[in-house]
């Protein structure tokens, strides 16, 4: 039935490839942001918390738009990398940055939520038993915002495989390199004859999409059986 | 233990001023709710940072301000148990106990784990996970969690009042005998009056941000007796029951006392109230009431409308209470031999 072209198997693996990585590489700095907007006292929060969440209001070409300046050889950090002989834009990592800046107030913000859940004395407790900040960060609030984080992780995770906008600016739709799903689609709408194959990869999605929220849910499940121990 | 405090901190409208030095092992502070106890407390542990002052705890500066000192909570060596125990819920009660034990040098583990799981008897408990214990449970592994963290002093703030009433007298023992055993000086905050009488020698008393009186539990429970309904509470600790005639037979210092309940461990803590206590001027013939001791009258105090009587029964001390015509009436003055007498019901079990 789905007979789908090597460049389609292409676009298929090629977004798996970026929504992975973007997530992976986001964890970290969403982590990170999560835990400075609740816990510390960082002056000029809401503005932070502004910036961060900016991406989640703004159009996606808007961002597109943005980094294609800043990452392009005549933007400063393009023509930066550009000299070290690194190219991002049009390339593969380009969707990935697209992706991760996308994606990032969805994963900061259900991070953060969990992390507010957090009873501040339980943190207290650890620090009056001789943990230094960081101790406590590694051995209270990371794992008991663990289901925060997977959940995060999933939406970011499924946004980056619905990513559009801003990365067909920055990353162009360039079959076997840059295409992704959503690009194929696209190219296939726009294709005489094309309906059935981008219906084809519409289910593709719809798989993907429903494979992320069962996955989230079992380890979800998993943590709490953990946590009823 | 010595503990100089002098600090302010304002909070929203809230000030709390409070200047003390003093030095023991059982320490209470001692006052209503929002009278800035809580807030006390966290200072000393370097939860919360003072206004201006300095903290000292036997000559080491915990905080300063002029020298710009604050040292964080993990440095200063206070342990604290929280009012709900607050044990980490993702691990086990082992990995709780052992969270602090883990986090000190090899040298300075004082304590043996064993010794402390056995005296707070939570062996059983060990692999449960903390969702599945009772509060008492939480609290006794809570103590234990900070006792192993082999701090040079225990902040234990409302440890008990998210308990029941029978729960928190079940508890006590352990705390005495874990603050025994180990010798960890202890400040123990609360506004129940039984329990610092229970764990304290000193006590400071907070009113409104303010430290108001440095006094002794005994001397607070005194001053009560004026404006309580239900008296001067005596605490006696008895020992060794002997069942005889449907009643039980204490042991209080050299007398026999007999109660209408008693019976299992061998030592036992009950009150009895100034008001439960008779005074005869000689011996009655015959009396419903049990107990009859003979006792010298130390001294006698106005409190309102009602005058307390500190007796001495063989070496025991005894607060009764009467009113201002009794004190002619039975010629109560210092050194006079009096009767005191108890029904045995009027006992009440603690622990």
């Amino acid at each position: 039935m789905l007979d789908f072209s090597p460049a389609d198997w292409q676009a298929i693996g090629l977004s798996a490839q970026v929504a992975v990585t973007a997530t992976l590489a986001s964890l970290p700095f969403g982590f990170a942001a999560a835990y400075l907007l609740v816990f510390t006292r960082m002056p000029a929060k809401p503005l932070v918390d502004g910036l961060i969440n900016l991406p989640l209001v703004l159009p996606p070409v808007v961002v597109g738009y943005l980094l294609l300046l800043l990452l392009g050889s005549k933007g400063w950090l393009g023509g930066l990398l550009a000299q070290m002989g690194i190219q991002i834009v049009f390339t593969w990592k380009a969707a990935v940055i697209a992706s991760m800046v996308v994606g990032f107030p969805l994963l900061v913000r259900s991070i953060r939520l969990g992390m507010e859940e957090i009873d501040e004395r339980l943190i207290q407790a650890s620090r009056t038993l001789g943990a230094h900040w960081y101790d406590s960060l590694f051995t209270v609030i990371l794992p008991l915002s663990s289901r925060a984080i997977i959940a995060g992780a999933s939406l970011m995770f499924a946004r980056s495989l619905g990513e559009f906008g801003a990365t067909i600016l920055v990353a162009g739709n360039i079959p076997g390199a840059t295409q992704t799903i959503p690009l194929a689609i696209y190219e296939y709408t726009s294709t005489p004859g094309g309906d059935r194959m981008a219906l084809g990869l519409c289910l593709v999605s719809i798989v993907l999409a429903l494979a992320v929220l069962l996955f989230n849910e079992g380890l979800v499940k998993r943590f709490n059986r953990g946590a009823r121990r | 233990m010595k503990l100089e405090v002098s600090v302010e901190k304002r909070l929203g409208d809230f000030t709390l001023a409070a200047d003390f030095a003093l030095e023991g092992r059982r320490i209470g502070v001692f006052g209503p709710s929002g009278s800035g106890k809580s807030t006390l407390m966290h200072m000393l542990a370097g939860l919360l940072r003072p206004d201006r002052g300095r903290i000292r705890l036997d000559g080491d500066i915990l905080f300063d301000a002029e020298q710009k000192i604050n040292l964080p909570p993990e440095q200063r060596r206070i342990g604290v148990v929280f009012q709900h125990a607050h044990l980490f819920p993702h691990m086990s009660v082992q990995r709780n106990l052992l969270y602090g034990y883990r986090r000190i040098p090899r040298q300075e583990r004082k304590i043996d784990p064993a010794l402390l799981i056995d005296v707070l008897n939570i062996a059983p408990l060990l692999g449960r996970g903390v969702n599945t214990l009772s509060g008492g449970e939480r609290q006794r592994v809570a103590l234990g969690r900070t006792v192993l963290s082999c701090p040079r002093l225990i902040l234990m703030d409302e440890p008990l009042s998210g308990l029941d009433e029978g729960l928190k007298y079940q508890i006590i023992p352990y705390l005495k005998r874990v603050f025994a055993e180990f010798g960890i000086p202890l400040l123990f905050i609360s506004h129940a009056l039984n329990e610092m009488r229970l764990m304290t020698d000193q006590v400071l008393e907070f009113a409104g941000g303010r430290l108001c009186a440095q006094t002794t539990a005994h001397e607070l429970a005194l001053r009560r007796l004026g404006t309580s309904q239900v008296g001067y509470i005596n605490l006696l600790e008895m020992h060794a029951p002997r069942a005889h005639d449907g009643l039980f037979i204490y042991t209080w210092g050299e007398q026999d006392i007999v109660l209408t309940a008693g019976g299992g461990e061998p030592t036992g803590m009950f009150e009895l109230s100034s008001k439960d206590i008779t005074l005869f001027k000689r011996h009655p013939e015959a009396t419903s009431a049990r107990n009859m001791l003979r006792c010298r009258v130390k001294g006698t105090f106005e409190a309102g409308n009602r005058v307390g009587v500190e007796l001495d029964c063989n070496g025991q001390h005894l607060v009764s209470q009467v009113v201002g015509g009794a004190v002619r009436d039975l010629d109560l003055v210092p050194g006079s031999e009096i009767i005191a007498v108890i029904k045995a019901s009027a006992f009440r079990r603690l622990y």
